[in-house]
């Protein structure tokens, strides 16, 4: 080690991958709904289609997590999105295509993929 | 380095290995496999969580659940449920986190044993995986040294440490700042720092669980020292007896050397440091620091008179610094968040706070780390979960064979350094047993002294005559004949032993007798005029017997007995033979109604 910018760059590489241990109030949760329903209808590759793209954009501030049945079984698989301050934002018949403007639209730049949810159903 | 969207946390502690956590790591990463999770699931090995009663640990993150005794059945439940399908598998999840009726789990933090701690020492402990020091550096590990050696004089560092008011976790509690500063005085070419992690009070393990879950906490700190004093080598003087411990610190040496956080030119100044282990053979007097000292020199661990001090004249001549791991722990915090911040924490001449090991008669056996002045009742009732089986709290014993008990009475002392010496205890390393109803002081006192007796190293004769004669005065109470001036005997050697002992083995050892003898004398006198333990322990002054009314002379116990001590007629209450019952106890154990009393 020959530098404190060398201590800090190990810091900053290491740091994403252990976040997810520290209590934190702030940052964005995906949640996946993961029941026999939402796993039957292919919410699994949704899900790593989450961890993907988190992976290839470097989003340290995300965590994804996974949930029980949400209810509403035939628009499965759902995935939910809180984002600090904000409603909630319910996605449904997700595929692991639409995840990236999920990720692009509405976790980076802060405007929910409105198509996609809930409410433009039917 | 990729990101994982849960990461399993297995405590790698000694106690969690030992209830079987070893097996649970394969377990995991074999299951995870099967379901296909193995890139989106991590395992992590971590150092100790603190509640070792509900060993083998598991957490969860991010919800952070926390699976209490995990058995290797149980892990396919946890990865089919909670990590395939994200649904917590209550049945496991310590209790105290369950929220009634509600699907979600309580933070840890929220949790009555958590709730009133403060882990700064630990901070690390449970978070970071140990053999990983990347994971130690993106927790803030080593931005203190850095900070300390491109930013700092050796002055300043030392002033921030005087500044701190922190004092040594050891046990004497001597200002580490000043000890510093001696050394940093004494004019020398050769210096060294040595830390003392010959943990050897029975009943104390915080040591071992920082050196397990945080290794390089004490190595950064170790650096920092030698800064400090102008050191270039330092030791840690472990026992052999900790063999996870030992092998977590050479890891992280080697790992500290491959990174250059020891070595030559660290950070690119004219800085270098080195760390070497020597491992000690188990002697609880190598705790002490001149025999430590004189061990790591290669000779028979035996203490020398002081002064000289080390800080004068130590290791091999030399100036020489030895500070406790805990202390150590203590130190890249202070360094990071600045002395004033520690200063608000504790109380007025005790600041920041303390590690303590609990064990005995409580719910909540493990480590606990609390802010100084955290009264014994906090620790024992609301911490600690209270004394198990509705049984009543007798007295807390700290400091090991060093320290003293605390009774009932004197629950609600603020636990710092001058307050546990001013009613005959110390803070000693740590060690905290809770005693209930069924203890017996007498036979406390007695355990203590035998453990001295065999750990005296025998070079001064007040500590290794004095003690040996001490135990055969205790013995002979406990035996059915002592005499009221037994009791004054007692008293006046222990003040000899004490003032005369060479070093502090001898000069602490009689602390538990001085301490039984000042808050139970009654139990002494009990022992003594009535031939009578009141507690029911001491074997010869206890007897066991039927109560007639209660017998339903199922011959339970008869049948039991291994002596045939118990005879009678079914259906009719049955004798115990006194003359020839060992009082084993084992009747009581098998009798259905209660009817088989000690007195």
């Amino acid at each position: 080690m020959k530098s404190i910018a060398e201590l800090e760059a190990i810091k900053k590489k290491v740091l994403d991958s252990v976040n997810l241990r520290k209590e934190r109030e702030e940052g964005v949760r995906v949640v996946v709904g993961m029941a026999t329903c939402g796993i039957a209808a292919g919410a699994r590759p949704v899900m790593t289609a989450f961890l993907e793209e988190a992976n290839k954009r470097n989003l340290s501030n995300v965590v994804i997590e996974q949930t029980g049945c949400i209810g509403m079984c035939a628009l499965e698989p759902i995935v939910e999105v809180y984002v600090p301050g904000k409603e909630k934002v319910t996605y449904v018949k997700m595929t692991a295509e639409k995840v990236a403007k999920i990720v692009s639209d509405h976790i980076v730049n802060g405007a929910p993929v409105i198509e996609y949810t809930v409410g433009a159903q039917k | 380095m990729s990101l994982y969207r849960a990461h399993v946390l297995i405590c790698g502690g000694t106690g969690c290995t030992s209830s079987g956590g070893a097996k649970l790591i394969d377990e995991f990463e074999a299951q995870l496999k099967d379901a296909g999770l193995e890139n989106e699931v991590k395992v992590v090995k971590t150092g100790c969580f603190g509640l070792c009663a509900l060993g083998p640990v598991v957490v969860v993150y991010p919800e952070g659940a926390f699976y209490s005794r995990v058995q290797k059945e149980d892990v396919k439940e946890i990865v089919t449920e909670h990590l395939l399908k994200g649904r917590i598998v209550k049945r496991l999840v310590y209790d105290e986190t369950l929220e009634e009726g509600k699907d979600t789990i309580k933070s840890l933090n929220e949790v009555d044993f958590y709730k009133k701690q403060m882990r700064i020492a630990l901070r690390n402990c449970g978070v970071i995986n140990p053999e990983n020091v990347e994971e130690y550096i993106a927790f803030d590990g080593y931005k203190a040294l850095a900070t300390a050696i491109t930013e700092m004089t050796p002055q300043e560092v030392i002033e921030t440490i005087k500044a701190s008011g922190l004092r040594g976790r050891g046990g004497g509690g001597f200002p580490t700042g000043l000890k510093w500063e001696f050394a940093s005085k004494s004019v020398n070419e050769q210096k060294y720092v040595c830390c003392n992690a010959d943990e050897g009070d029975p009943g104390a393990f915080m040591d071992r669980s920082i050196l397990e879950g945080d290794p390089h906490s004490v190595l950064e700190a170790m650096a920092i020292a030698g800064y400090a004093i102008g050191a270039n080598q330092g030791y840690i003087y472990i026992r052999a007896e900790y063999p996870i411990a030992v092998q977590r610190l050479q890891i992280a040496i080697d790992q500290a050397k491959e990174y250059g956080l020891l070595g030559e030119n660290i950070f690119g100044t004219d800085f270098s440091f080195d760390i070497g282990l020597r491992l000690g053979a188990g002697a609880f007097v190598c705790g002490e620091e001149t025999a430590l000292m004189t061990s790591i020199e290669g000779h028979r661990g035996e203490p020398r008179p002081r002064p000289p001090f080390p800080a004068v004249k130590g290791l091999w001549g030399k100036p020489t610094i030895l500070n406790n791991v805990e202390t150590y722990a203590n130190i890249p915090v202070i360094i990071n968040n600045g002395a004033e911040w520690f200063t608000k924490i504790g109380t007025e001449k005790s600041k920041g706070t303390k590690v303590f090991a609990l064990g005995g008669k409580i719910n909540n056996t493990g480590l606990v780390e609390i802010p100084m002045g955290t009264t014994l009742r906090e620790i024992v009732e609301e911490i600690g979960g209270g004394v198990p089986n509705g049984k009543a709290f007798k007295a807390a014993q700290t400091g090991g064979p060093s320290g003293g008990c605390i009774p009932a009475s004197l629950m609600d002392t603020p636990i710092d350094y001058d307050s546990l010496i001013s009613i005959g205890s110390m803070m000693g390393s740590g060690g905290l047993i809770v005693m209930d109803e069924d203890n017996c002081m007498v036979d406390i006192a007695k355990f203590f002294l035998e453990f001295t007796v065999d750990e005296s190293c025998g070079k001064c004769t007040p500590c290794r005559i004095g003690t040996k004669r001490l135990l055969e005065i205790l013995e002979k109470i406990t035996k059915g004949n002592g005499t009221l001036e037994d009791l004054d005997r007692l008293e006046l050697l222990c003040n000899s032993i004490k003032s005369a002992s060479l070093c502090g083995l001898g000069q602490t050892a009689p602390n538990p007798v001085l301490s039984t003898l000042r808050y139970f004398r009654d139990e002494y006198v009990a022992h003594v005029v009535d031939k009578k333990c009141p507690a029911g322990v001491c074997k010869d002054l206890t007897s066991y017997f039927i109560v007639e009314d209660k017998c339903k002379g199922c011959s339970a116990c008869a049948r039991k007995c291994p002596v045939g001590a118990i005879s009678g007629e079914i259906k009719s209450p049955f004798t115990i033979d006194q003359s020839k019952c060992i009082k084993c106890g084992a009747c009581v154990a098998t009798c259905k109604f209660n009817a088989i009393i000690k007195k």
